[in-house]
């Protein structure tokens, strides 16, 4: 740095001047010469002239000087900015690690609120801001055939009310100008559940049927080998499957030569023809909460005579809209229908961007999501801004000091902004290294029924973020002790005493403000989270029409050779087999869990006669007899299968409340005849309505069937046990290999599992939001204490003389005590009518639970004026203990 | 002008600046008349020359100015030696006599010995 000062630079007090620096320079010199000749006997006008010319061009030297000097002026401008940043930066990190229990307490709350801001941020730009990952994917588009469905019907009437025939599919796919391709995949994930023999012991793999150009139309490209061959996708073609990446890391050891060889899936041989790239995750984009092993070739004439098995996605043309889409195939599916009248459905079809379909729910919850973390992080700020402040109290008399010595406001509140940058990058850093950890927890839970979970990472954005959070944070809290400062007086605070009465009034009065506004975000943020967690217990507290405790389930196989009349006596068979099992309760088999996967088959009462546009459908369960009881469920009337409902007896249903509601509103619906799927069916028993969607949604019109008469789709062997079932678990499979030995080695779940994954989401938010307001609370409880223990300290002298003359210690705590409650209850009244804000915009989020529940609302205020108090206590007992004589000897 | 003084030789007035500045501060004028004397009235600097020089020498680092009050009590900018101007200047000199001294040998020389065998 220049050795002269920065006054003695310049000749004037307006700063630099150029100009005038090279004139006066340059006259100097005229003078002295003209003053030399003078000296030497010229006469002064003469001698004027003479100095003049032996100066040569005076303004051709001007300009070049003013040049020059003007590049001179840029650079030290730019050498002094940085020169004095970095004794700001010197300084400021001597005198923050002088400081040192400060400066730790400053950077891990800082550090907090930015984890939660980074990795919330993170988890909101995967799933809402990021597009998805596929190439052009705003272009995709995604199909459900649910238009002209009542809205209340349509969340319930599960898959195949959104799922479309092949000859729909077909259809549309040929007729549409909207789309450069539409593809499809089979969403009933049984049917591509598959038993692998050939490499080590039978497994059992999940795997998603899909068209022919499924993975052209969204844009992925093997790693290796090549997609399907038209070939491949035909009747009777020649078996092919395509792996996914982490299968194929995990059964085949990432090893390529396993392209091109055959493997035997469910007896079937078929050739692998190809791995996916590792990014390509079925499962997080189309059935969040669930692994995909292998795909295979949705055959469509064998799919022809299925009804609804198709999930449509389509990438539009360049330049296409999805309302316009939408505007062609309103047009053109009544036409359709109306060339194909045998038609079940009107497939009239809602299309909506595929980024709508797969993130469209979760935009509420993120957004609320992050709302709270913007709120942790105005917490720590005001937090901060306290802590500063007290600090900048402390130093006062250095900040007086220097600004005697000539230090501008300006140049003191730089040094301040300085600190408070260098504490927010210490925060920043640690933060972000928090971020990475919750992060890489987080994306790890499969289980967590998120779409495009896993492939949340704290990437640039996330990290550009950090600093924009960081910076933003230390804006504000510097800013407090930086106003301060600047309206400091010099005076007072070289004075001893240091504190004005007006000034610290005017302190106390900021002080106040800060501590009230503190417990206000923190209320909003607990009462929101106090809502949620309410729905959260009210969802768990539902009752779900079974019982998921002590039982388990395992998916099994079998061979039937697709005959009904073979497949009671197998089923049958095992059943005893397992029931003779120790400690086994009752078992059954369905082909499809509640709270899973779901399909809806024609149900109407026999004899009554519909109106159009009756939703007459029910969700269909092929379930073996004991099945009900080993769920746990009850029936209210009539009685369970036998096996005795066979073949060739009458077709026999049981129902739920809700169809016999729905289908029999005014008579009792036991006994009577109904038509499933078009055959006269005898309702021989009524269930207690399953929650068969969601633990959140009302139950739905349903139906179960023996599997001696109807066809299942899977089969889930459901065990309920006298001991835990783990502890079952080997002899289940030890008889189950005896029964069948290409039984897959599958999972043996507890029932429990299924619930949790069907409340996953929902807990992960309440888990998220509930642990950001205990970090709120947290923060806002030290915040109140900061300043009431600061403010007792500075009435020290106070507080002595009130007990010198005579107040008890009871008096003196209660009125700190008094002081703390009074700030909470401003707080709290502030923070009440926020949150009641708040808890009408998070209502959606809510389940049976009102967003101004009285409960939750009083239970926070008493909370957080609990927490006062206690925040309250402990300086008030400092300042009971208050020697009056010390006290007034301190002054 | 008088016949008897010298033409500089490019590159030397930075050097003879510098050096007039290495017993403390002095003005554009003050250096003038240092140079002017030291070389015995051999050498004039023209203020045309002298003063860019002077500046680009102070954007080069190797000089600061300041203000202050001339002989003459006149309000003057004053320039001095900063602690890379110091060494620059010994590095020129250094040069400087060595070029000095290698072309004085040369054109002091007697009959070239190569000519001789030629």
């Amino acid at each position: 740095m220049a050795r002269v000062p920065f006054w003695r630079r310049y000749a004037r007090w307006l700063g630099p001047n150029v100009k005038a620096d090279v004139s006066d320079e340059l006259r100097f010199h005229v003078e002295t010469k003209t003053d030399q000749l003078i000296a030497q006997g010229w006469n002064p006008a003469d001698a004027r002239r003479e100095a003049e010319r032996q100066f040569g061009d005076l303004r051709e030297v001007s300009q070049m000087g003013e040049q020059l000097g003007n590049e001179r002026e840029r650079t030290r401008q730019r050498k002094d900015y940085f020169g004095a940043l970095l004794q700001d930066l010197r300084y400021a990190v001597r005198t923050l690690g002088r400081d040192r229990a400060f400066t730790a307490i400053a950077v891990v709350i800082l550090a907090l609120g930015i984890a939660a801001n980074t990795a919330v941020f993170s988890v909101v730009n995967t799933v809402l801001l990021r597009p998805l990952p596929f190439p052009q994917s705003d272009r995709l588009a995604w199909l459900s055939s649910d238009r002209n469905l009542d809205p209340k019907i349509r969340e319930v009437a599960g898959l195949s009310a959104i799922t479309y025939t092949v000859d729909a599919f077909e259809e549309y796919q040929r007729h549409n100008h909207s789309f450069e391709q539409v593809a499809a995949y089979n969403p009933f994930f049984g049917n591509g559940e598959f038993t692998m023999t050939g490499h080590g012991e039978p497994q059992a793999v999940a795997g998603v049927m899909v068209g022919g150009n499924f993975f052209e139309t969204l844009g992925v490209h093997p790693l290796y080998g090549r997609l399907f061959t038209k070939e491949e996708c035909q009747k009777n073609g020649r078996g092919a499957v395509l792996l996914s990446y982490p299968f194929w890391q995990r059964q085949f050891a990432g090893d390529p030569a396993i392209v091109g060889q055959t493997v035997i899936l469910s007896k079937q041989p078929a050739l692998v023809v190809g791995i996916l790239p590792s990014g390509f995750d079925f499962g997080s984009v189309f059935a969040p909460g669930s692994r995909f092993d292998i795909f295979v070739p949705a055959v469509m004439d064998i799919l022809r005579d299925w009804g609804n098995t198709l999930a449509l996605v389509g990438r539009l043309k360049p330049g296409v809209s999805v309302s316009q889409a939408q505007a062609e195939a309103d047009i053109l599916f009544p036409q359709l229908k109306a060339a194909h009248p045998q038609w079940w459905g009107t497939y009239d079809s809602t299309i909506t961007s595929l980024k709508d379909f797969v993130t469209g729910k979760l935009r509420r919850s993120l957004l609320v999501l992050w709302s709270a973390v913007g709120v942790i992080l105005l917490i720590v700020c005001v937090n901060l801004s306290n802590l500063m402040l007290a600090r900048s109290s402390a130093r006062s008399k250095e900040f007086a000091m220097r600004m005697a010595l000539g230090a501008g406001r300006g140049r003191i509140l730089r040094q301040l902004l300085t600190e408070s940058m260098v504490l927010s990058t210490g925060g920043a850093i640690l933060g972000l290294m928090l971020a990475f950890v919750l992060i890489r927890y987080i994306s790890r839970q499969g289980s967590i029924a998120l779409p495009l979970l896993s492939s949340i990472q704290v990437d640039a954005a996330a990290m550009g973020w950090t600093l924009l959070v960081a910076a933003l944070a230390a804006a504000l809290f510097g800013l407090a002790p930086a106003f301060k400062v600047a309206s400091g007086n010099l005076q007072d605070a070289l004075k001893d005493s240091g504190q004005g009465m007006s000034a610290g009034r005017r302190h106390e009065r900021m002080r106040a403000i800060l501590v009230v506004s503190e417990i206000a975000l923190a209320c909003v943020l607990l009462v929101g989270a106090g809502l949620l967690l309410r729905s959260f217990l009210r969802v768990l507290d539902v009752d779900l029409g079974f019982e998921p405790s002590r039982a388990a389930v395992i998916k099994i196989d079998y061979d039937d050779q697709g005959k009904a009349e073979r497949r009671g006596p197998i089923l049958q068979n095992m059943l005893e087999n397992i029931s003779a099992i120790p400690g086994v309760e009752s078992a059954g088999v369905t082909d499809m869990l509640p709270l899973g996967r779901n399909r809806s088959w024609g149900f109407q009462a026999k004899g009554v006669a519909y109106r159009k546009g009756d939703f007459l459908a029910a969700l269909v369960r092929i379930v073996t007899p004991g099945y009900l009881p080993a769920m746990g469920m009850r029936l209210i009337g009539g009685r369970d299968f036998t096996w005795q409902d066979g073949t060739h007896n009458e077709p026999v249903v049981i129902i739920n409340q809700a169809a016999a509601r729905q289908f029999w509103p005014d008579r009792d619906a036991l006994n009577r005849l109904a038509r499933v799927n078009g055959h006269d069916t005898r309702v021989v028993g009524i269930l207690s309505d399953v929650r068969e969607h969601s633990l959140e949604k009302a139950a739905t019109p349903e139906m179960y069937l023996p599997v001696m008469q109807a066809d299942p789709e899977g089969a889930e062997l459901v065990i309920r046990t006298k001991l835990p079932p783990e502890a079952l678990a080997s002899s289940v499979m030890k008889a189950l290999r005896a029964w069948n030995p290409a039984q897959p080695a599958a999972e043996f779940r507890p029932l429990q599992n299924i619930v949790d994954q069907s409340v996953s989401p929902r807990r992960f938010f309440v888990m998220l939001v509930a642990s950001f307001a205990l970090l709120g609370l947290i923060l806002a409880s030290l915040g109140i204490y900061g300043v009431i223990s600061y403010s007792v300290a500075r009435q020290t002298q106070e507080i002595g003389i009130r007990m010198a003359l005579g107040a008890s210690v009871s008096q003196v705590r209660l009125g700190v005590i008094a002081g703390t409650l009074r700030l909470a209850l401003a707080g709290v009244l502030i923070g009440t009518a926020g949150s009641l804000a708040a808890a009408r915009w998070i209502a959606s989020l809510l389940f049976g639970t009102r967003p101004s529940d009285p409960m939750t609302f009083v239970s926070i205020v008493l909370l957080l004026c609990a927490v006062a108090v206690a925040a309250g206590y402990f300086p008030a007992r400092r300042a009971s203990r208050i020697e009056p004589m010390t006290a007034l000897r301190a002054s | 002008m008088d016949k008897s003084q010298l033409e500089l030789v490019r590159g030397t007035l930075d050097v003879l600046i510098l050096k007039a500045l290495v017993w403390g501060r002095m003005h554009g004028y003050a250096i003038t008349d240092f140079i002017h004397r030291e070389s015995d009235e051999a050498l004039l600097v023209e203020e045309g020359t002298l003063y860019p020089a002077l500046w680009r020498l102070e954007n080069k680092g190797w000089v600061e100015s300041e203000w202050g009050l001339s002989e003459n009590n006149r309000k003057a900018k004053f320039y001095r030696l900063t602690s890379e101007g110091r060494r620059h200047l010994r590095e020129e000199t250094k040069t400087w006599e060595a070029y000095a001294a290698a072309v004085g040998k040369v054109l002091g020389a007697s009959r070239p010995r190569i000519a001789e065998e030629s």
